[in-house]
């Protein structure tokens, strides 16, 4: 009898002739999630992944998994040839050990003929193991509804047994999706716009603008911190960070006090979109949401967006802050985001920025700023750095 | 180049103190408790330093506790001895200008409903001590005050302090953080009439991680670690040998040189002083040039400019001071210090705190002023508001 891990994967399923792609990627990206854990076997199988596991390291490598975009479910399992009498015997043995563990009045036994070679059907099959279990232990009864657990079993090449389903995150595998570039801040949203898209297979990148020696060094301290995380669900990646410190003095003194943050952004999103070029990036991805800031309401975004012409991905854009908090502290990034450092600094923030900014008038207060060399001078100045995948 | 200009924060160890906690790894590793000659010498060291200790604070050898540092002492100090003599009274009092580690304390001990005086101090950084007097009952079991306050450097008036205590109520304890006064202000305990008073390492080129609490013979404390029953069953745990070798190191270099290391350090804070007044213009200096502040420190706002900003520009250029408050726009962040003192906000948001080290020179201070003086003109103009 083996320990194996029963990895599912739903919407792959569905990829056609591109199915084999997809789980290739996904059985490279779970090897690499449990690379150094030792030599562990992990393996595609009639449409599912297997991983053998032993006792002492189970746990941690289900952690690992569940990580990993594209797992719909794991389920921990025992395996061995297919036996009736065995498969008995299997049941009660997890019923037992269940049973040390926590309290249970009911069960069930929910059967899978995946090999319809076995002589008995599915109903023939719980009902023969769960009088078996009845005829063993005293203190349980059945109760096919609402049972305390639900013990499955699975006849296909071999027989499995399991108990517990534990849910992954589910997207896509990483990378089949092309590479976008995160606008990566200190705060809330952005990580989770990241994590959002790179759910659905998007690789990342990532870019940062500080005002050092206008914000702390912890402030970009703080954002590393924030990428590593991110790097626990997408491996490593390369954050660029970006000096706007330059680009702000020069607004603050030729622009509208006003409109500092608004061209600020755009700013931001002119070099991050020459960043993406030069990485080979095939769209930006930001946190913004509408009217949560002034730099986000409608009229807003319409100016920031003009700036580029790359897709610019905003998964957040219709997100209440209270959702958008409660995937921060699933994804463990929110405890990081709201620590006290800004990356972005207070100095020239203005009492009253516009909320309906018009394309107009903020075009016309570029033409006051000479905007190619300020980010040409922006980008030479960038600091580039690999965020690695420490687990 | 590096100038180092933080020396309230922390200070940069002596190649003395490196030999002797590089010593204590590489060769005299023994656990003091050992009963083998590998532990005995440790014991002997150990019992070296604590006398070095004593020597400086001016007490008995056994009134000696190695502490993990600062923190720690000002705990054992103020917890061990609320556990050891609830009984006595249910009143305590400390300032309102105390380091966190002793606010914090007092705040937990509100909590579990210990009657507190925070004690108000003036607009020059000094506790009250009319309040004082009034505040003190028969219910007062201790009271916590600072030597040398760490923000502004005023010296507070211990000796005076603690005739007040004991002729209002001889029973109450007086405990002191003298973390920033050691080699600063030539003191001993038992002059001051202290009960205790907390010691931190690294805050005169020793290591971090030890400090000590002097603790009077006849002054009751609980421990708060259990265990072993380490340091007169005061503070269990396998002694921290590197920490308290370097410690002995920094302690034997502080006995010598004291006065006349003082003695440089006020050299240095009037050539600062002058040299700001002179470069400088719309400045505040808190920490004045008399004996009433203690002569490393030097608090100066530099009115209009973020003091954040200042730290930032200033170690682009290798020289290291430290903010009153930190940049932020949810207003928190004030230093409590500055706030107790009443200053205001375009005071405080500007304040920059200098400390000196009595290895500093006058060219740093020289270089540093320049630069300060350079930041300065150039961000009055960027910042508008």
């Amino acid at each position: 009898m083996e320990k194996v891990i029963i990895i599912r994967y739903g919407e792959i399923m569905l990829k056609g002739l591109n199915k084999s792609y997809f789980e290739n990627k996904l059985v490279k990206h779970i090897r690499h999630a449990l690379s150094d854990l030792g030599k562990l076997k992990v393996y595609k199988e009639h449409s599912r992944i297997y991983v053998n596991v032993e006792e002492y390291n189970e746990n941690q490598i289900i952690e690992r998994i569940k990580r990993v975009f594209g797992v719909v479910s794991i389920s921990p399992a025992k395996r061995f040839p297919v036996d009736m009498e065995n498969i008995k015997k299997v049941v009660l043995g997890e019923l037992q050990d269940k049973l040390q563990k926590k309290v249970i009045k009911t069960f069930k036994i929910e059967s899978k003929r995946g090999d319809k070679k076995f002589p008995m059907k599915s109903p023939e099959i719980s009902r023969e193991i769960g009088g078996f279990v009845l005829e063993n232990i005293d203190s349980i009864s059945v109760d096919v509804h609402r049972p305390d657990i639900a013990i499955n079993v699975e006849i296909r090449n071999n027989a499995f047994v399991f108990s517990e389903k534990i849910n992954g995150f589910g997207g896509l595998p990483l990378g089949t999706n092309g590479k976008g570039l995160l606008l990566l801040s200190g705060g809330i949203d952005s990580p989770v716009a990241g994590w959002l898209v790179a759910k659905r297979g998007v690789a990342l990148e990532a870019i940062h603008f500080h005002s050092y020696p206008f914000t702390s060094e912890r402030a970009k301290e703080k954002v590393i911190d924030l990428a590593r995380m991110l790097a626990t669900y997408c491996g490593e990646f390369k954050l660029h960070s970006i000096n706007l410190l330059p680009i702000q003095k020069e607004i603050n003194e030729k622009c509208p006090e006003e409109e500092m943050t608004i061209l600020s952004r755009r700013f931001m999103m002119k070099i991050a979109e020459r960043i993406a070029l030069k990485s080979k990036c095939d769209a930006l991805i930001t946190g913004e949401s509408i009217g949560q800031v002034a730099s986000q309401t409608v009229n807003s975004l319409q100016v920031t967006n003009e700036a580029v012409n790359l897709p610019v991905f905003r998964p957040l854009i219709a997100m209440d802050k209270v959702d958008i908090i409660q995937i921060a502290k699933q994804i463990n990034t929110y405890e990081t985001s709201i620590l006290p450092f800004e990356d972005c600094c207070t100095v020239f923030l203005p009492k009253h920025p516009v909320t309906k900014p018009k394309l107009e008038k903020i075009l016309y207060s570029e033409t006051l700023l000479n905007v190619e060399a300020l980010i040409n001078e922006a980008i030479e100045n960038m600091d580039e750095e690999i965020i690695e995948l420490e687990i | 180049m590096e100038t180092y200009l933080d020396n309230a924060a922390t200070t940069k160890p002596t190649d003395k103190v490196i030999e002797a906690v590089v010593k204590s790894l590489k060769e005299m590793y023994g656990n003091p408790s050992s009963l083998h000659r590998k532990g005995i010498e440790v014991e002997k060291e150990i019992k070296k330093t604590r006398r070095l200790v004593s020597k400086a604070l001016g007490c008995n050898e056994k009134e000696i506790v190695f502490t993990s540092g600062g923190t720690e002492a000002n705990n054992l100090a103020i917890k061990g001895f609320v556990k050891a003599n609830n009984r006595l009274g249910n009143h305590i009092i400390t300032s309102k200008i105390e380091h966190k580690s002793v606010l914090s304390l007092y705040e937990d001990l509100e909590k579990s409903g210990y009657n507190i005086t925070y004690l108000d101090v003036d607009q020059e950084g000094f506790v009250s001590l009319k309040q004082l007097q009034e505040s003190l009952s028969d219910d007062t079991i201790l009271v916590s005050i600072m030597h040398v306050n760490n923000e502004v450097g005023s010296i507070q008036p211990i000796k005076e302090i603690a005739e007040i205590i004991k002729e209002k109520n001889p029973k109450a304890r007086f405990h002191v953080d003298g973390v920033q006064s050691i080699g600063k202000i030539v003191y001993c305990v038992k002059d001051l009439q202290v009960d205790s008073l907390s010691i931190s390492g690294h805050k005169f080129h020793g290591p971090k991680g030890i400090g000590a609490l002097y603790i009077n013979k006849d002054t009751r404390i609980s421990p708060i670690f259990l265990g072993g029953g380490q340091e007169f069953n005061l503070r269990s745990g396998t002694e921290n040998v590197p920490g308290i070798f370097g410690l002995g190191e920094a302690v034997k270099e502080l006995i010598e040189n004291q006065e006349n290391n003082i003695k440089t350090l006020n050299n240095l804070k009037a050539y600062l002083i002058d040299l700001i007044e002179t470069e400088l213009e719309d400045i505040i200096i808190s920490s004045k040039l008399d004996d009433r502040y203690a002569p490393h420190i030097i608090n100066v706002a530099l009115l209009g400019v973020k003091s954040e900003i200042m730290l930032h520009s200033l170690e682009m250029d290798g020289v290291f001071v430290s903010s009153g408050s930190a940049c932020s726009s949810k207003g928190k962040g004030y230093s409590h210090v500055l706030e107790a003192m009443q200053m205001k906000r375009s005071h405080i948001d500007s304040a920059i705190r200098i400390s000196l080290s009595h290895f500093n020179t006058k060219e740093e201070i020289f270089f540093a002023v320049k630069r300060i003086k350079y930041h300065v003109n150039s961000l009055r103009q960027i910042i508008r508001r």
